[in-house]
């Protein structure tokens, strides 16, 4: 069983600027695999390499088997692409739009039940220029799925989206996934990346620094889990004497930092024996977004040290 | 080549054209509005002496030389005999027409006789009524020579009608008006200037939308997309066509010959200037230089190729920069076949644009790419 999209020192250079910088990943197939990374980090030339709209400049790049630069014609019939800020021919309504799509791959695609699927059905005679942002994003991915594509390659299908449309895309991203599709992701959020994708990689100037299930990135990359308990001084004093952690106040919130999941269980005995009043506890993870964050801020500063991805 | 693919994209362009009220005003308006125009303003051309080609028939003459010399030290015409024998006064009009010569005259035989024996005697001149000034600059020098040598003709004291008179008629095998040149020459403005200022503005702006890219990603091929591009115009230019014959006929009483012959030259010119707009518009980078590249090319085509004006009418210089112009083969072919009824140099203007076609075709399909290499 091979895999959907196999990429080998993958190197895209535009003059002297190396917009990606030999990477290196698999996507297996049925998977939902989700590029991270801030503007400008190289993600749609990746994308963009993948499905054949760019040449790349050095490395290996395996999509379904076939060399997207040279095999497009082939590749084109079993992907489907929605671009970064799609835009498609204005005075054509999204029916027609479904219908040319059609007409083109040669399939059955019923454009009413692609627009349903999208939640789009209530727009299937708008004009293209009569959609909103959103709404050009879903009939981009009804388009996308005219032809049954084995891999979908969305590339940031929900910037711009309000919450209630962003959820409807995930609904459907999660659908792909159900029917077996492969799906490629990329996206700026790191709450879409954890939610939807079974693999992660943040990429930044070109380069992987980060790869693993969001869980695996997490343990890996993120600070240690800690729980932060509201109440008075003296509760601080007593809870680092007896448990043995060292203990940050500030502003009444004692945090403490858990060098395993089982001290937070130690913890809270020590409160109930304390016999100090308190308030309120709670645990607390650091999410894909904060270990995002300071990876990037860290390699930005020159501070991360040739971390080696996986 | 796939047909549905053409079919499905052809589509599109319908659409998008019919949603376009600004698009369907000029399509279907602009052509009445220019026949109207121009077949009001008669066009005022020419400077320096007009040749005229001279057919005398009463061959040798003294007196028939020494009209011609006197039309000839006038200044503003310049005689030239007509050496080729198979021209007779009966082909005439036609051949003058054929060989784009704007102005003939007609000596006829026993002129000199005539003239002796002050019977009176008839000059035919032809010209083109496109060219006004031409006319009345020709008409005005044959009407002064003929009056000197009315007056020189001894009468006797007694009051005598003029001997020698004249007729002038048109360039051509029939009689025509300036609206009859008028309408090859529109028809091959609307050939050449709706697909390319609109292929120019679609090359360019549909690279910037990203819309090539995404046509890129399905099967439609970049030759059918030119073929449902060029369809489309063809068939705007069949209904641009039948609009300005049917003003001319009807607004102006034109004669042009409904000819079929015309159709190969409605389809092959919009082919010409289809691929030739994706041309201009994927060599340049940005729509701006686009359309300064479209302008570049389309500007002097518009005026030089015998749209509004003839060709012949033209000084030499220009007139060899006309016939490097493609558009000119499309309009001097139509008028070979609606005025002139002559086929072969129709078909030869047809064979030039038809190749030129197919080469910039191809240089557009080869140059034209849909994604970024
Ligand atoms: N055609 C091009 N020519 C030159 N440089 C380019 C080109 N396309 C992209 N770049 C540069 O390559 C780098 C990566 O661009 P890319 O579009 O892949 O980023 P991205 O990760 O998709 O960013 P965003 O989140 O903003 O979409 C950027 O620095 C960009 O300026
Ligand atoms: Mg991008």
């Amino acid at each position: 069983m091979s895999a959907a999209i196999e990429v080998q020192g993958l190197v895209k250079r535009y003059g002297e600027l190396a917009a990606v910088d030999g990477i290196d990943f698999t996507v297996s197939k049925g998977s939902v695999f989700s590029f991270l990374g801030p503007n400008g980090a190289g993600k749609t030339t990746t994308v963009e390499i993948l499905e054949g709209l760019r040449r790349r400049s050095a490395g290996q790049v395996r999509v379904l088997d076939l060399d997207p630069w040279t095999d497009g014609a082939a590749l084109h019939r079993r992907i489907g692409v929605i671009p970064q800020d799609f835009r498609f021919f204005e005075k054509i309504t999204a029916k027609e739009a479904i219908e040319y799509y059609r007409a083109l791959f040669g399939t059955h695609a019923d454009p009413g039940e692609l627009l349903a699927n999208v939640e789009l059905l209530d727009k299937i005679h708008a004009r293209f220029d009569t959609l909103s942002g959103g709404q050009k994003q879903k009939l981009g991915l009804a388009l996308a799925l005219t032809n049954d594509p084995e891999i979908c390659f969305l590339d940031e299908p929900t910037t711009g989206l309000d919450p209630h449309a962003r959820r409807a895309i995930w609904a459907v991203i999660r659908n792909l996934k159900r029917e077996g599709r492969t799906v490629f992701l990329t996206t700026h959020y790191l709450e879409e990346a954890e939610l939807l994708a079974d693999h992660v990689a943040i990429i930044h100037h070109g380069k992987i620094i980060a790869s693993g299930s969001p869980a695996e990135i997490i343990r890996e990359y993120g600070r240690p889990e800690r729980i932060t308990v509201v109440g008075p001084p003296d509760l601080a004093q007593y809870l680092e004497s007896h448990v043995g952690l060292p203990t940050t106040t500030d502003n009444g919130r004692i945090s403490i930092e858990l060098a395993d999941k089982r001290d937070a269980l130690r913890i809270l005995s020590a409160i109930d024996a304390s016999g100090l009043p308190w308030e309120s506890f709670e645990t607390s993870q650091e999410t894909l977004e904060d270990v995002f964050v300071r990876l990037v801020g860290q390699m930005d500063e020159g501070a991360l040290k040739q971390e080696t991805p996986t | 080549m796939n047909f549905r693919h053409v079919g499905a994209d052809y589509k599109i362009v319908a659409r998008t054209y019919f949603r376009n009220p600004v698009a369907l005003f000029f399509s279907l308006f602009f052509p009445i509005i220019l026949i109207a125009l121009f077949g009001l303003i008669f066009s005022a051309t020419g400077s320096g002496p007009v040749t005229v080609d001279v057919l005398n028939e009463d061959h040798n003459s003294p007196v028939s030389e020494a009209f011609l010399s006197a039309l000839n030290n006038t200044t503003v015409v310049k005689v030239s005999l007509v050496s080729d024998t198979s021209v007779t006064p009966s082909n005439f009009a036609a051949w003058l027409g054929q060989n784009d010569l704007p102005v003939g005259l007609i000596v006829p035989a026993g002129f000199e006789k005539d003239y002796l024996n002050r019977t009176s005697t008839n000059l035919t001149v032809f010209t083109n009524p496109q060219d006004a000034s031409v006319t009345g600059t020709v008409l005005g020098a044959v009407q002064g020579v003929a009056n000197g040598f009315n007056l020189a003709s001894a009468c006797g004291g007694r009051v005598c009608s003029p001997v020698i008179s004249y007729t002038s008629r048109n360039v051509g095998s029939q009689v025509y008006t300036y609206i009859d040149y008028l309408i090859p020459g529109l028809i091959g403005f609307a050939i050449l200037t709706s697909p390319m200022f609109s292929m120019v503005d679609v090359a360019s702006s549909y690279r910037k939308d990203g819309i090539f890219r995404e046509l890129s990603l399905t099967p439609l091929t970049r030759a059918e997309w030119l073929l449902s591009r060029t369809t489309w115009y063809v068939g705007i230019t069949f209904v641009t066509a039948g609009i300005m014959i049917g003003a001319g006929i009807f607004l102006f009483s034109a004669h042009v010959q409904l000819n079929l012959g015309i159709l190969p030259f409605l389809v092959v010119g919009p082919f010409f200037f289809v691929s030739l707009g994706m041309l201009a518009g994927s060599v340049a980078r940005t729509p701006e230089s686009a359309a300064l590249i479209g302008n570049i090319i389309t500007f002097p085509m518009m005026f030089l190729s015998g749209t509004f004006f003839t060709v012949s009418s033209f000084p030499p210089a220009l007139q060899a920069f006309a016939h490097i112009l493609p558009l000119y083969y499309v309009i001097d072919g139509m008028n070979q076949v609606m005025l002139f009824a002559n086929a072969s140099r129709a078909l030869l203007d047809l064979v030039i644009v038809l190749v030129g076609g197919i080469i910039v075709f191809v240089l557009a399909i080869r140059l034209f790419k849909w994604r970024d290499e």
